[in-house]
């Protein structure tokens, strides 16, 4: 049952060779077991899980029910849900209980899935690898001395290393593509707009967005089926038809076309990710695909734009946490001012901080043009690239990271080398695409390895269907962590 | 160019977040790394680009002006730190 797909675990629930209250407490008995350890869950419920697997049991008995009814699925700690501890992995949400549930999380309890408890993450989803978490870093289940990504770390550790069959994350530069590959996961952030932002705790609102992580594609796109979905209380929800994302999966890949982008094969690549990312590609190959070689000349200048951008709109979403309605409030304080500024010290962790004060500088009188309005104008330049490239090719494909996991405290002290991690997939956000990270070899210290695919606005289907063709050829995804207890 | 400590001390207050002197010199070095970081997009040519604000060319959709929200004021309420008769409490800011 711990490394049963979504598809088998419904089938099992359907016929009745398992209730979701036994699958729900198999899982849960994994988090009791392992979370000292892992560090992946900051809070778990057993009696609220339970009482939403006996309700997913009565409508999987009355028949009819949805593929994930009675599934337990863990949830980023950014996901608002009501009753629930929602910190964002900060102290001045440490005791802020979710007064009603996010988009994400309604469709989910709506397809009778069950929430299996909220995961770590870098606070305010800041980060590439769960340190910033006020909880504590994550570790990864392919060695425990390593971060297992971030900022959705915390689900990236938790299916990992089955505590859960599937979770949810947020990608704002990366945050679930890149632990998708240091966990050796695969991972979805959609086209942005794809999944409401209501009740997600903003970070940067043009850039958020929700999506799935899980042990395969097929999974992705059984999960994204409930996840995407237009919601009005998101202005920037789109509103489309709705699709069957499992529909493609099967379609073979004669005649596709992969763009393969020089910028993201140079310098700063390792060799061993470079290696694993080759052999995929000539996987691909033996498939059926044709190799494009596609140019990405702006592709260089993202990090720089991402860090005016993303830090500009967390400065002026995080304002609202000043201690008078949700959140820490400091103790002691001579006034209102001062109440401010010690409830935004003591709850705000040094990564955040750090985020809030480049925002602040960048949108302030006389420094706006030079450093937003410049941001903006390169953001444009990203995106006219992509949509240069896909005029040749049906999806981008090259490494998610630049290397595999790094160890805990390497990188923690030094901002900006932490930054780089982002280099492959903060394009895609500044675009708005969709992106995704599939497992494709080890490599250092044998560690996974993760492959990059980027799809046009929207073909969240046809990059499905290229990934899961990828893994009904190879068996990368479902290798599993050595030394996690059974 | 790099931050000064008083530009430093300025954009914390700017942001409401409290910094001792010594937070800020710790803090002023790790910015003037990012902002050397940050620096290098200076070097692109974007004569004539269009500035773009968001992920998609999305036009706001535009809906009844009619209430929506049903009434959740006591539950909001009961997440504040501090409150009393249905009112958020915050310290005294007018003598």
């Amino acid at each position: 049952m711990l490394n049963a797909s979504l598809k088998e675990l419904s089938a099992a629930l359907a016929q009745r060779k398992i209730s979701s209250v036994e699958l729900t407490r198999l899982f849960l008995g994994r988090v009791e077991k392992l979370n000292a350890s892992l560090n992946a869950f900051i809070t778990v419920d057993a009696e609220k899980s339970l009482a939403q697997a006996r309700a997913a049991d009565e409508r999987i008995a009355k028949g009819g029910a949805q593929p994930l009814a009675g599934i337990p699925v863990a949830h980023k700690d950014i996901f608002v849900a009501k009753g629930w501890l929602t910190t964002c992995g900060s102290k001045i949400l440490s005791n802020f209980t979710g007064p009603y549930d996010a988009h994400v999380i309604e469709r989910f309890s709506d397809a009778g899935a069950v929430i299996l408890g909220k995961t770590n993450m870098d606070e305010f989803a800041m980060g590439s690898s769960t340190e910033t978490s006020f909880y504590g870093p994550a570790r990864n289940p392919w060695g425990q001395a390593y971060v297992p990504g971030g900022s959705s770390g915390g689900s990236a550790a938790a299916v990992a290393a089955r505590l859960a069959p599937a979770a949810t994350g947020t990608d704002t530069g990366g945050s679930i593509r890149q632990p998708a590959a240091l966990s050796g996961l695969s991972g979805l952030k959609p086209t942005y707009g794809l999944v409401s932002r209501y009740g997600m705790i903003a970070f940067a609102s043009s850039l958020d967005q929700g999506g799935p992580l899980a042990k395969s594609a097929e999974d992705l796109a059984l999960l994204l089926n409930v996840m995407a979905g237009f919601d009005a209380r998101d202005s920037t929800s789109v509103e489309r038809a709705r699709e069957d994302y499992v529909r493609d999966l099967e379609k073979p890949l004669a005649g596709l076309r992969i763009g393969v982008p020089k910028e993201h094969f140079g310098e700063g690549l390792a060799a061993d990710v470079g290696k694993a990312v080759e052999a995929a590609l000539r996987e691909f190959e033996k498939l059926g695909a044709t190799r494009v070689p596609i140019g990405l000349p702006n592709s260089g200048h993202s990090v720089p734009a991402y860090y005016v951008i993303a830090p500009a709109e967390a400065s002026s979403n995080l304002s609202r946490f000043d201690g008078v309605r949700y959140g820490h409030r400091a103790k002691e304080h001579r006034d209102l001012a001062d109440m401010y500024r010690r409830t935004r010290a003591e709850g705000f962790g040094a990564e955040v901080r750090r985020r809030i004060l480049i925002g602040t500088y960048v949108l302030s009188h006389g420094y706006y043009d030079a450093y937003y309005v410049k941001a903006q104008k390169i953001r444009r330049l990203i995106a006219d690239d992509f949509a240069a490239a896909f005029k040749q090719c049906d999806v981008i494909v090259g490494p998610t990271a630049p290397t595999v996991a790094f160890k805990i405290g390497v990188k923690a002290a030094d901002p900006v080398q932490m930054y780089l991690n982002d280099i492959y997939t903060i394009p895609v956000n500044l675009a708005g695409l969709p992106g995704m990270s599939i497992p494709c070899g080890f490599g250092k210290d044998d560690l996974p390895v993760g492959l990059h695919i980027v799809g046009n606005y929207f073909s969240e289907a046809k990059m499905l269907n290229v990934a899961h063709q990828y893994q009904k050829a190879t068996d990368w995804h479902k290798r599993e962590p050595t030394g996690i207890q059974r | 160019m790099p931050l000064s400590l008083q530009e430093v001390q300025r954009i914390a207050e700017l942001a409401r977040i409290g910094v001792s002197d010594a937070e800020a010199r710790a803090v002023q070095s790790q910015l003037n790394d990012i902002f050397e970081l940050i620096g290098r997009m200076q070097k692109v040519d974007t004569e004539g680009v269009e500035p773009m604000s968001h992920g998609q060319d999305l036009e706001l959709r535009l809906r009844e002006d009619i209430v929506t929200e049903r009434d959740q004021r006591e539950q909001f309420l009961s997440l504040a730190p501090e409150r009393e008769q249905g009112l958020y409490l915050v310290p005294k800011v007018i003598e």
